[in-house]
């Protein structure tokens, strides 16, 4: 960097949340010349999720037996699904001792971001990666062809060349729109998550939950939690504290007028939540965006001189049952890491040799699962779905469960009554089965 | 407390202000969008409407998650990039 002199690096990776920190430790690993610019004064600064984190064995093959040294808050073994109504909820409730969820690799752990996505970057930087930090990247170089040739920093002298951009800078990811890959985000798209962090004392957690040790448990909500807007709920046990939130997608909290924060409150307020979070203190509200509505809405992954990964190619799975981001961010980090060093060693920046991306994330399963659910997104922020179904749910088990001495009905009228009550005509209902068959079936 | 207020929220987090902003409003753009989104959609409550129809917003305690800027209505009403490396949130817990 002295003398005027533009710096050179091999790899230019933007952001350094999980995408980024694995494209800047495999390429590092290669023996490349990597430099890996994070915004934030350390990574993970301006980083939020639920936090539960399913890559541990994509993890565990880089950094064996990584969970010994990473900040970890507790393995998930229990997980429950719950529908809620205003004053009831049913839930799918799942626990497990079978291989795999209680031991090594395990699979899934509760993480805070700013702390795992500041060791993750570490190991990268370890590997031989630069990490600059608080340093925002405002724009693409490129050449007279077009090509994308490096970055530029808002710094002085703030042009950094490098033959291969990675762009890992978020869901709201400037670089993939200024290099024309994606388009402006529709607000169908997009989910807003607010989130608190309360501190619980460890034995409280451990009782509250039915917990033992480091076992921990992620829960996730849909219904009248969110009122009517689409969207949905989670709580996940930390070791001494928990992580809950909200999410609403962003056209629909337009649309009903809410207020993120208070639909918070109502979800808190709730007699199923308030019971398990009582006693607590708040330590941290934060705010995020979520890419909900994934194959749907994933840009051109590469473009001369440029690959996208992470949030900011969309890589996301919420379909319900799966609630999945950070593990699909390593993957497309590591896959867009292989194509780049491919490119490297052939020294061949083109689009043509960095089309063998989308050959690593369909080996690396990113894009053959978001393809598989495709039908999914749309089918969780149905109507019906998000409000009619819960609420079916809710008022079919008060009826089945409630003894009032006028005599006991079978199934099938009760069921029969409670549709009617809510207004779903059964060729709606079967409308629905088929779709979420096609979305989750075959 | 478990319940807590706007205030009470925003008082957790971690925010080093820049002395610019890093998100410009233009207020005449404002007055002509009758239902101005951004208002009840920010999670941290930073746009303020006022009596001549515009909106004021105050960037100090901006989460910087870009939900006003996709839901704007009003092309060219927001100029959004994001604050000078290191400035704006910090978060340490989510």
């Amino acid at each position: 960097m002295t003398n005027g002199e533009v710096p050179h690096f091999d790899v230019i990776i933007v952001g350094a949340g999980p995408a980024g920190s694995a494209a800047a430790l495999i390429t590092a690993r290669a023996g490349l010349k990597v430099l890996l610019i994070e915004r934030g004064e350390y990574p993970g600064a301006k980083n939020v999720s639920g936090a539960v984190f399913y890559g541990s064995a994509i993890l565990n093959d880089l950094i064996p037996n990584w969970w010994e040294q990473a900040p970890i808050e507790r393995y998930v073994c229990r997980r429950e699904l719950v529908m809620i109504s205003p004053k009831t909820s049913v839930s799918l409730d799942f626990r497990s001792a079978a291989p795999g969820y209680v031991e090594p690799p395990f699979n899934g752990f509760t993480i805070l971001r700013p702390k795992f996505d500041r060791w993750f970057a570490a190991q990268a930087e370890a590997a031989g990666a630069f990490l600059l930090t608080s340093t925002v990247v405002d724009d693409l170089l490129r050449d007279d062809s077009g090509r994308v040739i490096g970055v530029k920093v808002r710094r002085d002298q703030g042009e950094i060349r490098g033959d291969v951009v990675i762009a890992c800078d978020g869901v709201n990811s400037w670089l993939a729109r200024k290099a024309g890959l994606q388009r402006d985000l529709s607000t169908h798209a997009l989910s807003l998550g607010v989130k608190e962090v309360i501190g619980l004392d460890e034995a409280v957690i451990r009782e509250r939950f039915h917990l033992t040790g480091n076992e921990g448990m992620a829960v996730e909500y849909v219904g009248a939690v969110t009122e009517n807007v689409h969207g949905g709920a989670f709580l996940y046990t930390n070791r001494e504290s928990l992580s809950l939130g909200v999410l609403g997608q962003l056209s629909s909290l337009v649309e009903q007028k809410k207020r993120p924060y208070d639909l918070l409150e109502t979800f808190k307020a709730h007699p199923a939540i308030a019971q398990l979070v009582r006693g607590g203190t708040l330590r941290e509200y934060s705010a995020h965006l979520i890419p909900e509505a994934g194959w749907g809405m994933i840009p051109r992954l590469f473009s001369d001189g440029m690959l996208v990964a992470g949030d900011a190619a969309a890589f996301c799975l919420a379909t319900g049952i799966y609630i999945e981001g950070i593990n699909y961010a390593m993957q497309s980090g590591l896959a867009a890491g292989e194509a780049a060093i491919m490119a490297c060693r052939r020294h061949d920046f083109s689009r043509r040799t960095l089309a063998n991306y989308v050959g690593f994330l369909t080996q690396r399963h990113v894009l053959t699962d978001l393809h598989a659910f495709r039908h999914a997104p749309k089918f969780l922020n149905s109507e019906r779905l998000q409000n009619l179904y819960p609420e079916l749910a809710a008022r079919s088990l008060e009826m089945l469960f409630r003894v009032d001495g006028r005599g006991k009905r079978k199934l099938v009228p009760l069921y029969w009554q409670t549709l009617r009550q809510t207004g779903v005509k059964p060729r709606h209902v079967l409308k629905d089965v088929y779709q979420i068959a096609r979305a989750y079936l075959w | 407390m478990v319940m807590t207020t706007h205030e009470e929220k925003m008082r957790t987090a971690r925010f080093k202000v820049d002395d610019t902003a890093h998100i410009v409003i233009d207020g005449t753009k404002c007055r002509s969008c009758s239902i101005r989104p951004c208002i009840t959609v920010c999670p941290a409550d930073l746009f303020v409407p006022l009596d001549d129809g515009s909106v004021l917003f105050n960037y100090e305690q901006c989460f910087e998650c870009g939900s006003c800027y996709f839901v704007c209505p009003e092309k060219g009403a927001i100029q959004w990039t994001y604050p000078r490396g290191g400035y704006g949130v910090t978060f340490r817990e989510s």
